[in-house]
């Protein structure tokens, strides 16, 4: 008599991907998933809470350890609505320099979500290309700010550090050494019979679903959903820059790949006219007292961060601490269509549907 | 010389001499696995742009895979508490024994070969289907539930490839019309190596082996992405050892298989005959072994259904058509 069962499955807290500490109970049959549930909070750090009780400066680098990949965005999003409330005029070499580290920030970002979306499929190679790559920028972002990581690079009213000599013509040799670089991944991975089957028609959304559940950033943008707020709510300077809005119809891994994959090569656009356009001289820092104090009121700003929207409000009583800080973080929103997309699909297919998804735990937990 | 040993009569100088022998083949076996695995991964490093082992051992981190297996030796042994004790113990055992017994049959040199068999390649089929037993015992055994489906992959697996494995061969059976490994390199002295006469069935056969060695793009059964490590996940010190040994040993077997039935084995290229067929051997069988490697650099995994659907949807069918062709050529032909 052969009798089936369903069995339960942990995937995680400590699992090769799920990139973190991140934890799904499975409800498998065979090895197909029955039910999913997402288990977060591993990494709960307080953020929201611990602002509370810092001042806005101290805030900054707690920003760093939320997005580790993508810091530079993360620093923007609290300046920017610190400087909002405040109604602060930021010089322009600043605005410059922000925009550069975004960008190659973003860059660094996706390449590294390249490198192990691909490992996720078992091959090795693509990680250690996209690595390498990403640490010519991690190399550039440090001699910007000091850190490779957690830069804590900008401050309220501009950024802490003046571009070293010689940095901006290394911005610019490094644009078309990338996208030499580029090609040759388009050739290596996105022509591959192996990776489009893994790939194509996996975790398939339509535009409803994706506005429903309040995804954003390259998520939304592989429904075919044209929104960037770079484009669409102009922050900083980026009207100044001519690029495009990639986006894809199918809503499925594939187009997700596509998506950050253009993305890449608008960002070079970006920086190559930023780093054209940059004024000789100037300020870096706009005059601000000694201790930043928001005034009364509240705020809520948003941003384009390399994994979607990234919001942040503040609500001040007019002291040099926030009276409650909250950041709408990317990630934690767009896990939310995890369950869905898994019923029914196998495990193989879950680690291409989570890999696509693009967490970071550091952001989704807070 | 094997053979004559083996059908003299039985005595003390003779046994000696065997027994030396075969020490002799563990040794350059052994010798293999730890030069493949340095080899892999310098290889690897050289494609990813990085320098792979290149400390200990002197240079190019020559003994580093000896170093890896002393630790492996001598790190604590660990079972399990909920594992199923005795099937734990044995399935590194069964899944590495007939690992060693199938290289007896393949001829490294028209004289160096350890068994002559009549049913050379059956027999290197069937011995090398003992291993499946053994890892589906391991995933079992493991009472892991990563190890039990990893263990079910590699079942169903290899199960799979081994038909399409075999049927690719039997068009170079009807072409040499034996089963005996030596006489096919024999038969490919006067008509010419079988990849030519037979290119169908080398890309077929190609892709099953690397299936059936559970190598990339087809090492499902240890996906670490998805089963953590598949049906070893809960293995470790010289037991985990036992599988890796087992998994290189028949990458070793199998790549001399394929060097044998398609390469011509020892048969040297035209006007290079004297170079000894020992180096022949090597020197092909070494390409095969990058290949393989090269593969591993290069592709994603496969789907564990699309992994199926490709064994018996279009490996299966091809190679039947191949014998089917290879049957009509020569009927009507090679007569």
């Amino acid at each position: 008599m052969i009798r089936t069962e369903e069995m339960l499955l942990n995937v995680g807290p400590q699992h090769p991907s799920t990139h973190g500490v991140f934890r799904l109970v499975l409800k498998i049959d065979g090895e197909i998933i029955v039910e999913a549930k997402p288990v977060i909070g591993y990494l709960h750090r307080g953020t929201e809470k611990l602002a509370e009780n810092l001042q806005y400066t101290q805030i900054i680098p707690y920003t760093d350890r939320m997005d580790y990949v993508s810091a530079m965005t993360n620093n923007y999003v609290i300046v920017h609505a610190v400087e909002t409330m405040m109604g602060l005029q930021v010089p322009e070499r600043a605005e410059y320099l922000r925009i550069l580290a975004m960008e190659l920030n973003r860059v660094a970002s996706h390449l590294l979500w390249w490198g192990t979306f691909i490992l996720d499929f078992g091959a090795t190679s693509p990680l250690l290309y996209a690595f390498r790559d990403r640490e010519m920028i991690l190399n550039l972002l440090n001699e910007l700010s000091g850190a490779r990581l957690t830069f804590n690079y900008m401050r309220v009213g501009g950024v802490k550090w003046d571009a070293p000599e010689g940095w901006l013509e290394k911005v610019a040799e490094f644009v078309p050494y990338l996208r030499g670089q580029l090609k040759g991944y388009h050739q290596l991975v996105s022509g591959n019979e192996i990776f489009l089957n893994r790939t194509k028609g996996i975790g398939t959304y339509t535009k409803e679903d994706a506005i429903n559940y309040s995804l954003s950033g390259p998520n939304l943008r592989s429904t075919g959903v044209k929104w960037d707020l770079r484009k669409d709510e102009p922050y900083s300077i980026y009207d100044r820059f001519d690029f495009d809005v990639v986006t894809r119809e199918e809503g499925d891994a594939l187009a997700r790949y596509y998506v950050r994959m253009g993305e890449i090569e608008e960002s070079l656009k970006i920086i190559e006219q930023a780093v054209e356009q940059f004024p000789k001289d100037g300020e870096i820092m706009a005059k601000v007292p000694k201790i930043i104090k928001a005034p009364k009121g509240e705020a809520f700003v948003r941003i384009e961060g390399s994994r979607g929207e990234i919001g942040c409000y503040i609500s001040s009583d007019g002291k040099k601490e926030p009276y409650r800080l909250k950041f709408r973080r990317p990630s934690f929103y767009n896990l939310q269509i995890l369950p869905k997309l898994l019923e029914g699909e196998s495990i193989s297919n879950l680690i291409a549907i989570l890999g696509a998804v693009d967490i970071v735990l550091g952001e989704v937990d807070g | 010389m094997v053979q004559d040993l083996l059908e003299s009569s039985a005595g003390l100088l003779n046994f000696s001499i065997f027994f030396a022998l075969a020490v002799v083949l563990l040794l350059v076996i052994l010798g293999f696995v730890t030069m493949a695995i340095l080899a892999e991964r310098k290889v690897l490093g050289f494609m990813q742009g990085r320098y792979g082992p290149a400390y200990v051992g002197g240079k190019w981190g020559l003994l580093q895979s000896v170093a890896d297996v002393v630790k492996l030796l001598v790190k604590e042994d660990l079972i399990p508490k909920a594992a199923d004790k005795p099937l734990f113990i044995i399935a590194p055992v069964i899944a590495f024994a007939p690992s060693f017994m199938v290289m007896a049959t393949i001829p490294l040199t028209d004289k160096l070969q350890f068994a002559d068999l009549n049913v050379g390649f059956l027999y290197y089929i069937a011995i090398s289907g003992l291993t499946i037993v053994g890892m589906l015992m391991a995933g079992w055994a493991s009472n892991n539930k990563y190890s039990l489906l990893g263990g079910m992959r590699a079942a169903a697996q290899m199960i799979s490839y081994e038909i399409p494995l075999v049927m690719s061969v039997l068009g170079i059976v009807l072409l040499a019309g034996s089963l005996n490994l030596n006489e096919i390199v024999a038969v490919q002295g006067e008509s010419g190596w079988f990849i030519l006469w037979q290119p169908i069935a080398f890309i077929v056969f190609f892709i099953a082996a690397t299936a059936e060695l559970n190598r990339v793009p087809f090492d499902l059964a240890e996906a670490e992405n998805e089963l953590v490590a598949g049906f070893h996940t809960e293995y470790s010190g010289f037991r985990w050892a036992m599988f890796m040994l087992a998994e290189y040993v028949y990458m070793f077997a199998m790549s001399a298989l394929i060097t044998v039935l398609f390469l011509g084995g020892w048969l040297p290229l035209p006007f290079l005959g004297f170079i000894p067929g020992a180096v022949w051997f090597a020197l092909k069988f070494s390409l095969v072994v990058y290949i393989l490697i090269w593969f591993r650099a290069t592709f994603p995994r496969i789907r564990a259904d699309q992994l199926m659907e490709f064994a018996w949807k279009v490996l299966l069918p091809v190679a039947l058509a191949n014998i089917f062709l290879t049957a009509l050529i020569k009927e009507f032909f090679l007569k």
